[in-house]
């Protein structure tokens, strides 16, 4: 019988607070991850996977401890009061992948160093052989031109293959056991699904254990051979991926999987848990009855049109005068967007999806095109009428509210300042209603920023977007920080509001499951351009564009189970 | 809330007991150094009353001029902190204005105020100092000086040591800039001087007020020194630099108490400051880190 790879028993982390008291972010986990098994850690934040997976290379924050529980690495015990196994090495024994490869890989050391270290460090390696180990193992994750790329540094190399030399530095010394804290959240989806297809490959290769720690239900689903799932520190439910995604028997497990946006089929609403307060429909048909006040002029179909929009990024010199060296970002874009539809501009990171949205909301200036809004062409110096009428939600819940200003004043300033609000007496009349409508208890108003989840965050957000009462909402991955739970509900709140309200959204999203379940039109783009535009029914159901084909099939997904074990992974 | 070490605490109560006595030297004062009719040459150079030779009346003994050390002190000290604050709060006005217009609107404005503050950081302290209050003294009427010369002291300091705060708050705003709360504040329409007042400028104080404690003990320092070197504070309005400069001249013939007793209040209270601010710098250098 072969030794587990890595085998958990009642492990308990401690984590004491200053008067005394104990938080266990871990609590009673037992986990066996056979040889050449991928087991998925999955949860929200808070959840304790990560610490888990900190725990077992040795990288608890400081005041944190194992209480109790044993660990047992390729059949040896862990003891953690020296962090080490006997004849266990982290780095040797234990491999590492990381979320981000940007900062995984130390920016001043080459490919051949970052990797040579570890090898000449634990296994006494000299120079030559060294190397020769280093391109094998380059050759092993898929770096093409090993030779070339031993001298390159990190910021020579995309993304994917940054990822990659992290995973060859992981696996140099033969591991036993690979801990992957969520290793392509920072990537796009066709290098995810790439470096997916790596591990996949290198866990059957070499008998390796993996510790796959995700929020990505789509990437256990295609990935993972067993799952368990955490909550609050404790197990909440544990077993083969096929029968915990597809029957989960826990309430929990079922809304978490019920609240992955599914790119298969479209829903009218997401099944949340835990949803909003009672306040919410009634404060939604009060800024219904506001909206829907009979408009002086009339209003043209077409509320955005964006034509032939080129945006440049320069350089300057030293003195801010010198010769400019420039980037074309957006390339001769062009869309209309009609009032009251959610318009959903979809693309992998560089796409230049982001800027658009900046310069639709005048963040950025156009090098060249034009961008109507309500029939009326807007340039860089916009009317203040104008810059209410369009608003922004952001993708960082903690960088988007000014931490020093109090709710009610954060709210009450677009108000005021576009003359909504004829004095600070209406204008809380109308944040009540606002905090209401998205869903939070009215007494919000009094706190400030840190007194919130990222979700709740996202909630005033939104609502700080509706204070300038805005025909059209820009909203940036408004939802790609957030917990999928919390995910579903930001989600159901943006449709919920603009079937209140007529609102129109521009909706920048990475996430076609995401965008398939929000937007009635979508265009997709790429390396600044637009490649396909269409309606999203008949683009997910029938994509014109190679890319887009592309794209589609690599999207990680809940649904696709039954297929992965299939050697060609074509999507059906 | 982190505990508070001890060093800190006794430097806090230190400072915060230094300062206030100083200020409220016109009140606690057993007299009024600066009232001509209330001393006299008689009482000149007496020792402190716990030495040979020393009378109850003066506690740390009398200057050349028969003025009570102690009070004298204390008036020094409030003139040195006064203008210590003053330039600091001149300097810290300065420099987080010019630097939050610098680092929001940069181009060609941030590199002129950039520059300039260079040129500036070239010159020594004490040089540049020397030079503006003698230039200002070659400009002002000798009757007029007196009453001047504690605004061109600050003056002085100032133009040194706005640079500072203007490279830091410069960094710092260029970081939040690309916050998402400015740029939604930006989307909402709100005009730069508003951006810059209501949003920016709340969260960049907290390292605006950690330099602006360091640099209040080297602003008393620079001033001492000014006083020291004869181009500061009048006799008639002594500082602590003037009191210790008027002592040095009677050191070697056995009068030691006119230069101790203020060099030792002077070093006390900048090395007290210097401990607080160290401490608020470390305290608060993470949330620094964490926002570059």
């Amino acid at each position: 019988m072969t030794v587990a790879a890595l085998a958990i028993r009642g492990l308990r982390v401690e984590y004491p607070l200053e008067d005394g008291r104990v938080v266990a972010a871990v609590d009673g986990l037992d986990l066996e991850i056979a040889q050449g098994e991928i087991h998925a850690l999955v949860g929200e934040s808070g959840a304790g996977k990560t610490t888990v997976g900190n725990a077992l290379m040795g990288l608890l924050d400081a005041p944190g401890r194992v209480a109790a529980g044993s660990v047992a690495i390729a059949g040896r015990d862990v003891d953690f009061r020296t962090g080490r196994a006997a004849g266990i090495v982290q780095g040797r024994d234990v491999g590492a992948i990381f979320q981000d490869p940007m900062t995984s890989l130390n920016p001043l050391f080459t490919v051949e160093s970052q990797i040579g270290e570890t090898l000449r460090f634990h296994l006494g390696l000299d120079r030559t052989a060294a190397r020769a180990r280093t391109l094998e193992l380059l050759r092993a994750v898929g770096i093409p031109e090993p030779e070339r790329r031993l001298k390159a540094y990190p910021h020579q190399l995309s993304g994917g293959q940054r990822q990659r030399i992290v995973i060859a530095a992981a696996l140099s010394c033969d591991p036993k056991l690979l801990v992957a804290d969520e290793p392509t959240t920072a990537l796009d989806v066709s290098v995810q699904a790439q470096i997916l297809d790596l591990v996949r490959g290198l866990v059957r290769a070499r008998g390796l254990g993996v510790l796959l720690v995700t929020h990505n239900m789509g990437v256990v689903a295609e990935i993972a051979d067993r799952v368990t799932v955490m909550r609050g520190g404790k197990v909440v439910e544990s077993g083969k991926v096929a029968d915990v995604l597809t029957r989960p028997t826990h309430a929990y497990v079922q809304g978490l999987v019920a609240a992955v946006p599914r790119i298969d089929t479209r829903l009218a609403r997401f099944a949340t848990i835990g949803d909003e307060t009672a306040g919410a429909q009634a404060a939604r048909s009060d800024l219904r009855k506001r909206y829907m006040r009979p408009r002086a002029e009339k209003l043209p179909d077409a509320i955005l049109e964006v034509a032939n929009l080129t945006v440049e990024y320069g350089t300057g010199g030293l003195l801010g005068l010198g010769r400019k060296s420039s980037f074309r970002a957006v390339d001769d874009v062009s869309f209309a967007v009609k009032r009251g539809e959610i318009f959903g501009i979809v693309g992998e990171s560089g796409s230049g999806k982001t800027t658009v949205a900046n310069a639709v909301a005048g963040l950025v200036r156009a090098a060249a095109g034009t961008i109507r809004f309500a029939g009326q062409a807007i340039g860089d110096r916009r009317p203040r009428a104008l810059r209410g009428a369009m608003q922004m939600v952001f993708q960082d819940p903690y960088a988007s509210l000014n931490s020093r200003m109090r709710i009610d004043n954060a709210l009450a300033e677009p108000m005021l300042f576009h003359g909504i609000a004829a004095d600070r007496s209406d204008a809380d009349a109308r944040i009540a209603m606002l905090i209401e409508a998205v869903g939070l208890a009215p007494d919000a108003k009094h706190r400030y920023p840190f007194a919130f989840s990222g979700g709740q965050r996202q909630r005033l957000s939104i609502a700080r977007a509706l204070a300038a009462e805005p025909q059209l909402v820009v909203c940036d991955e408004p939802t790609s920080s957030l917990d999928v739970s919390v995910q579903a509900q930001i989600l159901n709140l943006l449709k919920d509001l603009r079937d209140a309200t007529g609102l129109t959204l521009l909706f920048i999203s990475h996430d076609l499951a995401v965008v398939r379940q929000m937007c009635d039109r979508v265009a997709v783009m790429q390396g600044g351009r637009i490649v396909e535009m269409a309606d999203c029914d008949r683009l997910f159901a029938d994509p014109q564009h190679a890319y887009t084909k592309r794209l589609l099939s690599l999207v990680p997904n809940v649904a696709r189970i039954g297929n992965r074990l299939e050697p060609t992974g074509a999507a059906p | 809330m982190k505990r508070v070490p001890t060093s800190v605490a006794i430097a806090g109560t230190v400072a915060v007991a230094l300062i206030a006595t100083a200020l409220l030297a016109p009140w606690v004062a057993p007299a009024d150094p600066t009232d001509i009719a209330s001393y006299n040459l008689i009482d000149s150079e007496l020792p402190p009353s716990f030495v040979v030779g020393g009378e109850a009346r003066y506690f740390l003994g009398t200057d050349n001029q028969g003025r009570d050390l102690l009070s004298a002190i204390l008036y020094g000290a409030r003139v040195s902190i006064l203008i210590g604050g003053g330039a600091v709060a001149l300097a810290a006005l300065l420099g987080v204005t010019l630097g939050l217009v610098a680092g929001y609107f940069g181009g060609w404005l941030d590199a002129a105020i950039m520059r300039v503050g260079d040129v500036i950081l070239s010159l020594p302290t004490i040089l540049l100092a020397l030079l503006v209050s003698g230039l200002a003294r070659a400009l002002i009427p000798d009757a007029a000086s007196a009453s001047w010369a504690p605004f061109i002291l600050i003056g002085a300091i100032a133009i040194h040591e706005w640079v500072q705060y203007a490279r830091t708050v410069r960094a710092a705003t260029m970081v939040e800039v690309q916050r998402e709360y400015v740029r939604a504040a930006k989307v909402i329409g709100l005009p730069p001087l508003r951006i810059l007042g209501r949003h920016i400028l709340p969260n960049v104080m907290s390292s605006v007020l950690v330099i602006a404690t360091i640099n209040l003990a080297g602003a008393i320092l620079t001033e001492a020194t000014l006083s020291f070197l004869g181009v500061g504070m009048p006799p008639t309005y002594p500082s602590l630099g003037t009191l210790i400069r008027i002592g040095n001249e009677f050191v070697f013939s056995g009068i030691w108490w006119i230069a101790f007793f203020p060099a030792l209040t002077l070093v006390i209270g900048v090395l007290a400051v210097n401990i607080v601010g160290d401490w608020l710098r470390d305290r608060f250098n993470p949330k620094l880190r964490s926002l570059a």
